[in-house]
């Protein structure tokens, strides 16, 4: 599997606190990578400097190099409109807009200027059904994304990063707001999706990771400890800091 | 004998039981009672006041249309009680408000709403901590200064650009009627939407939505409601508005859609009969209490309106 994102001495502040420190990693094309740790270990927000979401917190600094498909995704070219409509994001929370289920997935490619009623009718059906909820909603698009189950939200959610046409995901604990059979139509449809995209995850839950992932991250106290294929990572930690964090020591 | 100290000692244990479980306590009972009705009094006086003066309002205004047909109220186009041949027709004081009450929302809605759009999603917090405050205190201004600010300030710029505006002018007081409004439609707004979740801002973002996407297409939709209900409010404190429309606006009835024109608005008329020597139970005097009437129909009908669209347009997060 190729590196599609490099991430070279990563250095993260919020204000005086050092939320990553060094961090280095790649991050494989077309395969799930998993970032796993203890709360607070820097894992969410590696994943919100990929789409430049940690720009909106007052006080972030960055340094060191994060680059995408060989692009430095900090340097003072890159328009982060262009940057985030090419790496999707689905958030903890299922946040549907209050507006229609179809309005929803609408909502980004005509931000992005999709006006012909035509093609946004096909871009709701394909990014529904790519998300696995079409059948589901496909005779009551008009009515309220409220309306939904918050698993059925979720997959909305992920409809709409979809409808934008991104070549990554990434995902925020997309599934710890969710019951355990949500939770397991979501970790299906990833795999579905990794065929076509890059999907980034976070996760509290060791176990999602080692089900759903190619590839894992642990971190701990805003570093990287150690990354891997997750199969290795979970059979044969080369840190014994993993070690005690996977098997349950801590965390 | 033991057998008998041993009762006492178990009675006098009930005893400082029951003492121990008395849960009664007089002070307090007394209190509980009585604070409702206080707290009820106080809520009351508000109440009855209103009821009071609706029936004022109700009563005269009945009196002045035995002697005035109310269709000649309603829809005559001369209003000229004081001097004769006198006339009732509402319609010019009822146009000169709601020009004055046009011109401010006119102003006030697309400033009011742009610098709570800039409050609530462009401005840094420090900048958010001193404007908010400096609002607040633009709305405490009393409107007797706005007055002389039209009169003195406004009105000589308008009469500058505009040979034709005369020293009272409807566009002077009504573009000062719209800045006093001001604070109350942004800061109403920006109420609005700093409530809409920061969640719903994240998902547009993560999009690709610029700021002004964001603000525009999911902070401004998911506050509607709210807007609306400010919009409204601003409007109804627009067209209550006595001072700067008494001090600036003229006090000449006219039917007129020329904003450079003095004319006169219904709460200007009312004060002016009341300051004048105009004796009670005579039809002049009665007029007042028919133009509040007026008056208090439209702000009631309008705040209905108001909650009518807000559930209407409501967007539920």
């Amino acid at each position: 599997m190729e590196a599609l994102i490099n991430i070279n001495k990563l250095n993260l502040f919020y204000g005086a606190f050092h939320a990553l420190k060094d961090v280095t990693l790649t991050i494989p094309e077309k395969a799930i990578t998993a970032f796993i740790g203890p709360s607070g270990c820097g894992k969410s927000t590696l994943l919100r400097t990929l789409n430049r979401m940690n720009d909106m917190i007052p006080g972030t600094r960055i340094e060191g190099g994060l680059s995408i498909g060989g692009t430095e995704i900090y340097s003072n070219e890159v328009d982060v409109e262009t940057l985030r409509k090419k790496v999707g994001m689905v958030f903890q929370q299922p946040n549907p807009f209050p507006k229609s289920i179809y309005d929803n997935i609408a909502y980004g490619p005509r931000l992005h200027g999709i006006t012909s009623k035509k093609e946004l009718d096909e871009i709701v059906e394909t990014s529904l059904k790519s998300a696995v909820l079409w059948d589901e909603v496909k005779d009551h698009l008009k009515r309220s994304a409220f309306g939904l189950s918050g698993g059925q939200q979720q997959r909305l959610c992920i409809a709409r990063a979809l409808a934008v046409n991104p070549n990554i995901l990434l995902m925020d604990e997309a599934t710890s707001a969710l019951d355990p059979i949500s939770t397991l139509k979501i970790e299906e449809l990833v795999q579905e999706l990794k065929d076509r995209y890059t999907i980034v995850m976070v996760t509290h839950n060791m176990h999602q990771a080692a089900r759903v992932s190619n590839q894992t991250v642990f971190f701990l106290n805003g570093e990287v400890i150690e990354y891997s294929d997750t199969e290795k990572l979970f059979s044969n930690p080369a840190d014994q800091r993993t070690e005690d964090y996977i098997s349950g020591r801590f965390g | 004998m033991p057998r008998q100290e041993a009762l006492t000692v178990r009675q006098s244990q009930t005893e400082s039981k029951q003492e121990l479980y008395n849960f009664k306590n007089k002070r307090v009972s007394v209190m509980n009672k009585l604070m409702p009705v206080l707290l009820f009094l106080c809520a009351s006086v508000s109440v009855l006041t209103t009821i009071g003066i609706v029936i004022t309002l109700i009563t005269e205004t009945y009196q002045f249309f035995q002697k005035i047909p109310i269709f000649d109220f309603l829809f005559g186009t001369k209003w000229s009680p004081l001097i004769p041949p006198k006339s009732f027709g509402v319609l010019p004081l009822l146009s000169g408000t709601l020009m004055i009450t046009f011109i401010a929302c006119l102003v006030a809605i697309p400033i009011g709403l742009a610098s709570a759009i800039y409050l609530s999603e462009y401005a840094p917090k420090k900048v958010r901590k001193v404007i908010k405050p400096i609002l607040e205190v633009l709305a405490g201004v009393p409107t007797i200064v706005y007055g002389y600010f039209a009169l003195s300030l406004i009105t000589p710029l308008i009469q500058k650009v505009f040979d034709s505006a005369g020293v009272f002018n409807a566009l002077s007081a009504g573009i000062v009627v719209g800045i006093m409004i001001i604070p109350m439609v942004c800061s109403l707004s920006e109420d609005a939407m700093s409530a809409v979740p920061r969640s719903l801002r994240d998902g547009a973002y993560a999009l690709g939505a610029t700021r002004l996407e964001v603000a525009l297409r999911i902070v401004v939709p998911a506050a509607f409601s709210g807007i609306v209900a400010s919009a409204v409010l601003a409007f109804s404190r627009a067209i209550g508005e006595t001072m700067i429309v008494t001090v600036a606006a003229g006090s000449t009835p006219n039917m007129t859609v020329n904003p450079l024109d003095s004319i006169q608005t219904m709460t200007a008329y009312i004060v002016q009969v009341s300051l004048g020597d105009t004796p009670h139970g005579t039809v002049e005097y009665g007029s007042i209490f028919a133009v509040g009437m007026t008056l208090f129909v439209i702000t009631f009908l309008l705040n209905i309106l108001a909650q009518f669209i807000a559930r209407k347009f409501r967007e539920e997060y």
